[in-house]
């Protein structure tokens, strides 16, 4: 029997599985997070690390107030978020609510650029399994090929691990052939032992990215938060053979801040993650901070904001 | 992708080094009665100063010099007074940290991320932390009125050049006590540029006095019958010759000396924050630290896994130029030191250890060794009891609390041990039946001058940092 099958056989099982992994210190984890937040990535390491950070996005727009205007903005800054310089790449994928997905499938048709939808009653996934499932389903058949889910927070805060499990196995289900990132919800999960134990539920069951945040909780994604969710893939990678992304999301703003996560991901999980296959940004202020970045590497001066899109 | 960090290197033009260095003896710098010598730089071998040597009668003149500001200034001199200038010698060391910092890693061979990190913020921190004790002696707990002891002789070893000085300086000076401090041969720059602060501190002349030269100096220097007080910190042999001529002699000694720390890992630790206290234990500083983690102890029952996560832990470290901002692991300090840990390291690998270094690219010029884990180590191995003072752990395991405690103390050093588990309970119970003068529980190296620091046996005697600390400048 695989690993997984074992472990998710019964609740007593899983319990058993994840509190049997090891714990992690708070205070090593934030230490190890913030030493590797001084590395300094200058000149040729800084350009690779901008232009993968771009490639890297899941430029994001997740609002009441969303039109379809609003979304058609976003994706054409998707696909061509410098206009001024063709060599810029394009962002890895536009993450919007269900409501918008047929308006951004459309904008990115034929584009490469990924369309990604949160569903199952996001951000707080406060509803019955039924319509969780719909809303998936909903999603895929509109035109998404990534769907951000949310976990139950309260099930898992409850040790009702296999009812976690389950969902999320029945919501990849749901999602055919689209790629399933499961949102921990990492602030309100609060402790790194809980990120831990959530990453594995969250893999075993079958996601294909561990994802932070929704961005409606604060604190969203953090640096040691990512280093125990980036440890948890590599594990689980040699522990199973396959290989689960990570996807921070929430609060990353500046090209700064984008840089240690990439050296996070170098020094932890290994040079594979990087890989907008396999490690993504959800953000939206940051891809211009990254554009401002590289327009200074390559001219050596600074632009002001108004040189760049504000979509 | 392969991300491969672009050369970060920290400008050395902050720092101005001269060409030559003369004594620093009341308050002037003048020239040295013996044969000068030269400071190099590890990393490069490049020669970076000339230095003078004190023979008999410079070091009979620093000691005069500091006994004539002890009898005229610093010693009738009221304690808030005294914290004034100690306050100005911490604020200053901060606001020329970068240009210390960097003449650190030229003259040491540290990585500049740990002499701009650690160093450099701790040596101010002692400093300012003894600066508050210097109007509160009475309340220290050594008296209504405990008296400073007069001239002390202080010699500090190469490892933490500026933050050794700062053991030795922050405290005496507090109590009321006057210095003549040697520097090591190998590191004495940045104790030359305190001399400038604390001419830039307006510090009376000849409360601090730095005299340079080779073991001969030092022993002139601890054998002077002016001094009242001899600090040493180095290595145990040299220790034991010092307590010999000390011994029969008023002077009061304090000594911190080598060390061979276990660092125990439980299987219930929690791995990763593990796996980099071990790191962080061994090859901090290059392993040139008298209280690094030398010897692992691993339980069995996670002992292969846990090796398997520190060698490629150990893959990621970043061995070269120390003034690169990225580098983890700088130049070991001097030819001699370097050929110290070959031969033990062969010594290892005679008695059959199995040895294991990071495969990295080491520089061509300069002192270079790769940080090294030798595995299958019994307490009977060379390598499993003395110390290399070098990037070289060697892991032994256990099965039992009780065979880790029985290991860890099986040792004729006691200065430092770790433990890691995330019972608080084992914890409390492992730590109480160390002996070893610091043991840190799910950490490793961590340092602060409110926290006692020294050994056990053959570790040496005394304390410094905190209020125990003062103790070994005070008459009471």
């Amino acid at each position: 029997m695989t690993l997984t099958a074992e472990v998710a056989r019964s609740q007593g099982a899983l319990r058993t599985f994840l509190h049997g992994l090891p714990g992690v210190d708070q205070v090593g984890a934030e230490q190890r997070a913030a030493m590797l937040g001084t590395r300094s990535i200058k000149t040729t390491a800084k350009a690779q690390a901008l232009d993968l950070a771009i490639r890297m996005v899941d430029l994001t727009t997740l609002e009441g107030s969303d039109t379809p205007g609003k979304v058609r903005a976003l994706c054409a800054k998707a696909v061509r978020p410098d206009p001024a310089d063709a060599t810029c790449p394009s962002a890895a994928a536009v993450c919007v609510y269900p409501a918008m997905i047929r308006v951004a499938a459309e904008a990115l048709r034929g584009t490469g650029v990924h369309l990604a939808s949160v569903a199952t009653a996001f951000p707080s996934g406060q509803a019955p399994l039924a319509v969780k499932l719909a809303d998936t389903r909903a999603a895929v058949a509109d035109g998404a090929d990534e769907i951000d889910m949310v976990i139950s927070r309260g099930a898992f805060l409850a040790g009702r691990y296999a009812e976690v499990h389950d969902e999320i196995a029945a919501v990849k289900e749901a999602c055919g052939g689209a790629h399933l990132k499961v949102i921990l919800e990492t602030g309100e999960l609060a402790t790194l032992d809980n990120v831990r134990r959530a990453s594995w539920l969250a893999m075993l069951a079958g996601a294909d990215f561990i994802k932070t945040s929704t961005g409606k909780v604060q604190p969203a994604a953090t640096l040691p938060v990512t280093l125990v969710m980036l440890e948890a893939v590599r594990d689980f990678r040699a522990e199973t053979g396959r290989i689960v992304g990570v996807k921070p999301a929430g609060g990353i703003r500046t090209a700064k801040d984008a840089i240690k996560y990439l050296v996070l991901v170098n020094e932890t999980a290994g040079p594979d993650w990087l890989d907008p296959d396999l490690f993504r940004f959800g953000a939206s202020t940051l891809l211009n901070d990254l554009l401002m970045q590289r327009t200074k590497l390559a001219t050596g001066r600074y632009s002001g904001p108004d040189y760049f899109t504000l979509d | 992708m392969d991300f491969s960090y672009a050369p970060a290197p920290e400008s050395r033009s902050i720092v101005d080094i001269r060409s030559s260095y003369g004594l620093f003896i009341g308050g002037e710098f003048v020239d040295g009665k013996g044969e000068p010598f030269k400071s190099i730089n590890p990393a490069s071998e490049e020669i970076l100063a000339d230095i003078a040597c004190a023979d008999a009668a410079d070091v009979d003149a620093a000691v005069r010099a500091a006994r004539h500001a002890y009898d005229t200034v610093w010693g009738p001199m009221p304690g808030r007074e005294r914290a004034k200038y100690l306050f100005r010698i911490a604020r200053i060391i901060q606001e020329r940290s970068r240009e210390l910092a960097v003449l650190e890693s030229l003259d040491n061979g540290k990585p500049i991320r740990e002499s701009r990190d650690v160093d450099l913020p701790l040596v101010a921190a002692h400093f300012f932390y003894y600066a508050g004790w210097a109007d509160k002696l009475p309340y220290a707990g050594f008296g209504p009125d405990p008296r400073p002891l007069g001239v002390a002789g202080q010699v500090i070893p190469w490892n933490f050049p500026l933050l050794m000085l700062a053991w030795k300086i922050a405290p005496a000076l507090a109590a009321g006590n006057t210095v003549v401090l040697k520097p090591a041969e190998t590191t004495p720059l940045t104790a030359l540029l305190f001399a400038e602060i604390c001419r830039q501190a307006d510090l009376p002349p000849g409360v601090v006095n730095i005299i340079t030269g080779a073991g001969e100096t030092g022993r002139l220097l601890v054998e002077h019958p002016g001094v009242d007080k001899v600090a040493f910190t180095g290595s145990t042999e040299v220790g034991r010759a010092i307590a010999k001529a000390v011994s029969g002699t008023n002077k009061r000694l304090t000594l911190e000396l080598g060390g061979k720390a276990a660092n125990i890992v439980f299987d219930d630790a929690a791995l990763d924050q593990a796996v980099e206290g071990v790191v962080n234990g061994i090859f901090f500083n290059q392993g040139h630290v008298c209280c690094a983690g030398s010897r692992l102890l691993l339980q069995e029952s996670v002992a292969e896994e846990f090796l398997t996560a520190l060698k490629r832990r150990m893959a990621h470290l970043r061995v070269g130029d120390p003034l690169d901002k990225n580098t983890d692991v700088g130049a070991i300090n001097s030819a001699a030191q370097l050929a110290r840990i070959r031969e033990l390291s062969l010594v290892g690998e005679d008695e059959g250890a199995e040895r294991w270094s990071v495969p990295c690219e080491l520089p061509e010029r300069g002192f270079w060794f790769a940080p090294t884990i030798f595995t299958g180590v019994t307490q009977a191995h060379r390598i499993a009891r003395e110390e290399i003072f070098g990037p070289v752990l060697s892991v032994l395991t256990f099965r039992t609390p009780d065979e880790a405690v029985e290991k860890a103390n099986n040792t004729p050093y006691g200065l430092s041990a770790g433990v890691w588990t995330e019972k608080g309970s084992r914890i409390l119970r492992i730590a109480d039946r160390l002996r070893a003068g610091v043991v840190w529980a799910n950490t490793f190296n961590k340092f602060d001058p409110a926290s006692p620091f020294g050994g056990y046996k053959e570790s040496g005697y005394g304390r410094e940092g905190g209020r125990h600390g003062l103790e070994a400048y005070l008459e009471h």
